[in-house]
């Protein structure tokens, strides 16, 4: 089956500043893909390409198949789309909010609205003028999860929502996945990646520098060792994968890259163990690292 | 925390956002009283042209209603004549549209919320808005005083034209001031503003039609009328005539209770909302919303009801005002001619020049709002609404569309309503023009003010960005070429780019369709370019 984004070498440039500068984005279909980066990485731009609302400089952009600039409205009819800022119109209610967007998409299930407006606790008599941030995206959310499309993109649609509407948003996340769906879900809640997201892209600068499974992505990151043994510990620092060392007698603390762990451990074996603690890779190492200004690319997606 | 901390940056900060704006509207009016008073020099060199066409002006209600009362015959009395009405509703609209800008528009971007949370006290906003647009009042009217001066103006008429121009200006800074307390959203307050000065014109307009002529044959009392608007306070200064420096007080007794009330009301009322609290809405859409369309019509029909029956009613009032025209310029030949030179034309029948010239003021009403419901566009588009809307399966053209739709046909009720109107209050009133003509007289005039709409929707699509300005600059130049053209002297051929000297002066004269061909064809294909730009180009948010 085709990817339902395939995207190449996107480029997009305001004036003198490339917002996109060489992007690649893999999302599979029926996969929730995390788009992942630091303010200002790009995700917003790639987003509103994929959509046809920006013109590409140059690359390869494919959604579900078609040319988002120039088969817009085809494609529109098959997604749903929730942007970062909601604006809606200062005097119509939630619901008309709602069944406008739903119908101008192509149409919404009756039922599935008033589930998810019970879900999501929405009052829709409301005018969207007196709606606070949190609850403009609840109807972005409603509007979009009513329609039966293929595939969601979804642009940091949980930054305003309570910890209970998180968790309401992500069984909806969960239930649209399990008919086959496809979403895109740019955000910067690692949890909410971690649960949700099977595969992952991270950008930076407009370029992506980390693109792939979850597990694959743990790999890269280290995992923190400390030791204790009845012996000295020695020969560490000949080994690769190892960081950071700290090496005092029978002591001794480090980072060893995931894929070198084992390695580690056999060399580790020769000695006398009493005490080891190590914490296990978290995706925020990983981010953090990606998103730090410091780390140039290079050695990042090393 | 005081109420008023935090005012001083709030000034600043108002005086940088409107560092071109208001400039431009006060250098403009500068500029356009030295172009009017070089005019009438060249036109009305000797005492007896001037008498002979002010004896012309007085004796004709529908001149009077456009251009006030003659208050004298030496050349300042005829610039008075000529260009102070205009020129008090121009500070009228830079005061209101300054004001809104500084107050509900702020708020309604969401600007206030952030200064008010930085140490700013509650009265610091409108009192910034009002430190800043009477300032400009007062500068507006410094200005206007030296160019007269400077023009070789007396000294006395000099001071009381810009006096009574400032002031005038205050008056609507204070009823602006009230309109943003009370209204939700920048856009109803605007309309409700610029309404509020073209009822002034009106109720000053009908006051002075209506006046009575004094025993020199030149000077014209005005009706009580008048004195109800404060358009009408300015105009009874009567600079360049019998100064009455008493009247400048009135304007500026309104400003303080509007000022006192608008304080008032801003104690009783939250951020971001009216006095009037939000009812709740239907929490499910009806179907006649669901469509492009159907939301277009739901944006706009608020303003669309507010233009069509302003419009309308405005028509009445003329109509009512044929059978009286015609009563009063029997025999006054000095009068068509000004008449004529209103309208565009010469006719016989003076009541059809005088509809004519109605009509032409009445096509750029419609322009108007034709401008304005295309800019809606725009402020969808920056407001990131049109994004939620173009990411479902609508179209740009099909988008576009709709609001155009919504322009176009506003604009068609408008003016055949409006036409409608003006020959039912002439039937009634005794004359015999009739519905059929006026309407169509009404009709006549929308090609034009489609030509306008081409415009914005060719600057929408091809410079977003800066739509806004060039739509409007755009109307005030077909204004200011089309209609005042002759006022302040220009050449034909600068008077021809404005789509307003192209329509027939019907019914002083036969329909004919080649101008209307023309300006359609214009409109159809600005709007194809615009059309076509907007369809290319990203969406800019
Ligand atoms: N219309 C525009 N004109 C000029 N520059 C722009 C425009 N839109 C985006 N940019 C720039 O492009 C870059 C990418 O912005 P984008 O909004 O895509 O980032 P983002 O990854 O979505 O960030 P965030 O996490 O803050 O939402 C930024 O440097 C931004 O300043
Ligand atoms: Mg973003």
């Amino acid at each position: 089956m085709n990817d339902a984004l395939e995207v190449t070498g996107l480029v997009k440039a305001f004036g003198s500043t490339r917002a996109l500068d060489g992007l690649d984005l893999h999302v599979r279909t029926g996969e929730v893909h995390g788009f992942l980066g630091p303010n200002g990485a790009g995700k917003t731009t790639t987003i509103r390409v994929l959509l046809g609302l920006l013109h590409a400089d140059s690359g390869q952009v494919k959604v579900l198949g078609g040319d988002p600039w120039k088969d817009a409205v085809a494609l529109h009819h098959r997604l749903a789309y929730v942007p970062g800022d909601v604006n809606l119109w200062p005097n119509l209610s939630g619901g008309e909010a709602i069944d406008l967007l739903g119908d101008l998409r192509g149409g919404l299930d009756k039922a599935r609205r008033q589930e998810l407006m019970e879900r999501f606790q929405l009052d829709p008599a409301k005018r969207c003028r007196t709606y606070s941030k949190g609850n403009r995206q609840k109807v972005a959310l409603v509007a979009a999860f009513a329609s039966d499309v293929e595939l969601f993109i979804l642009d940091e649609p949980t930054s305003g929502l309570d910890p209970l509407m998180e968790a309401a948003f992500q069984q909806t996340v969960r239930e649209v996945s399990g008919r086959g769906a496809t979403v895109l879900l740019s955000s910067h809640i690692f949890s909410e990646v971690e649960a949700l997201c099977s595969r992952v892209s991270i950008i930076r600068d407009g370029r992506t520098v980390e693109s792939g499974t979850l597990a694959e992505l743990r790999h890269l990151t280290r995992t923190a060792v400390a030791v204790e043994a009845a012996e000295p510990i020695t020969g560490l620092d000949g080994l690769p994968g190892v960081h950071d060392l700290v090496a005092e007698g029978m002591r001794a603390s480090f980072d060893v890259d995931s894929a070198e762990l084992p390695g580690v451990l056999r060399h580790l074996a020769a000695f006398e163990v009493h005490v080891l603690t190590s914490h296990p890779p978290t995706l925020e190492k990983l981010f953090m690292r990606h998103y730090g200004n410091g780390v140039p690319v290079s050695e990042v997606s090393r | 925390m005081s109420a008023y901390a935090g005012t001083g940056r709030l000034i600043r900060l108002a005086a940088r956002r409107d560092r071109i704006q208001l400039p431009i509207w006060i250098l403009a009016s500068a500029a356009v009283m030295g172009a009017g008073v070089a005019a009438v020099a060249d036109e009305f060199p000797t005492e007896a042209g001037r008498v002979s066409a002010l004896q012309a002006a007085g004796g004709s209600p529908a001149v009077l209603l456009m251009r006030g009362t003659p208050v004298g015959t030496d050349l300042g009395a005829l610039v008075n004549f000529r260009n102070f009405s205009s020129m008090l509703v121009v500070v009228g609209l830079m005061s209101t549209f300054a004001m809104v800008r500084h107050t509900r528009q702020n708020e309604e971007t969401g600007r206030a919320e952030l200064i008010g949370s930085g140490v700013v006290g509650r009265h610091a906003a409108l009192t910034a808005a009002l430190t800043v647009t009477i300032a400009a009042n007062l500068l507006l009217g410094a200005l206007v005083t030296a160019t007269l001066l400077g023009s070789g103006l007396a000294v006395d008429g000099s001071l009381a034209f810009g006096a009574a121009c400032a002031v005038t200006g205050m008056a609507f800074t204070g009823i602006a001031a009230i309109a943003a307390q009370l209204f939700q959203g920048a856009r109803a307050t605007n309309a409700f503003a610029a309404t509020a000065v073209g009822v002034a014109f009106m109720v000053r307009g009908v006051g002075d039609a209506l006046g009575e002529r004094a025993a020199d044959g030149i000077q014209v009392n005005s009706a009580w009328l008048s004195w109800l608007s404060p358009l009408g306070w300015g105009a009874q200064v009567r600079p360049y005539g019998d100064e009455r420096w008493w009247v400048l007080a009135l304007p500026v007794a309104l400003l303080v209770v509007c000022v006192g009330a608008a304080f008032a009301l801003v104690d009783r009322r939250d951020l971001g909302a009216g006095l009037l609290p939000d009812r709740p809405g239907p929490a499910i859409a009806s179907r006649s919303l669901l469509s492009p369309l159907g939301l277009a019509w739901r944006l706009n029909r608020g303003a669309t009801y507010g233009w069509v029956i302003g419009s309308a009613v405005s028509g009445l009032a003329i109509g009512s005002l044929g059978a009286a025209v015609n009563d009063a310029m029997a025999g006054n030949e000095g009068a068509s001619e000004l008449l004529g030179q209103l309208a565009g034309t010469g006719g016989p029948d003076l009541v059809d020049v005088f509809f004519a010239a109605m009509m032409n003021i009445f096509g750029v009403l419609a322009a108007s709002f034709a401008v304005q419901i295309l800019l809606r566009l725009r402020a969808e588009e920056s407001g990131g609404q049109a994004e939620a809307v173009l990411a479902t399966a609508v179209g740009r053209a099909k988008w576009l569309a709709s609001h155009l739709t919504c322009a176009v046909g506003g604009a068609a009720a408008m003016l055949v309503l409006t036409g409608a109107g003006a020959g039912l209050a002439d039937a009634a009133a005794g004359g015999d023009t009739g519905v059929v003509t006026l309407a169509g007289a009404g009709l006549a005039q929308l090609p034009a003010a489609l030509a306008m709409a081409g415009f914005v929707v060719l600057v929408f699509g091809g410079l977003p960005r800066l739509s806004v300005t060039l739509a409007w600059a755009g109307l005030a130049l077909a204004i200011t070429f089309g209609l005042l053209g002759d006022v302040i002297g220009l050449p034909q051929s600068v008077r021809d780019l404005s789509p307003f000297s192209h329509v027939p002066a019907i019914p002083a004269v036969a329909a004919t369709a080649g101008p209307i061909v023309g300006l359609l064809a214009v409109a159809a294909v600005l709007t194809a370019a615009g059309a076509v730009l907007f369809r290319r180009r990203d969406l800019a948010l």
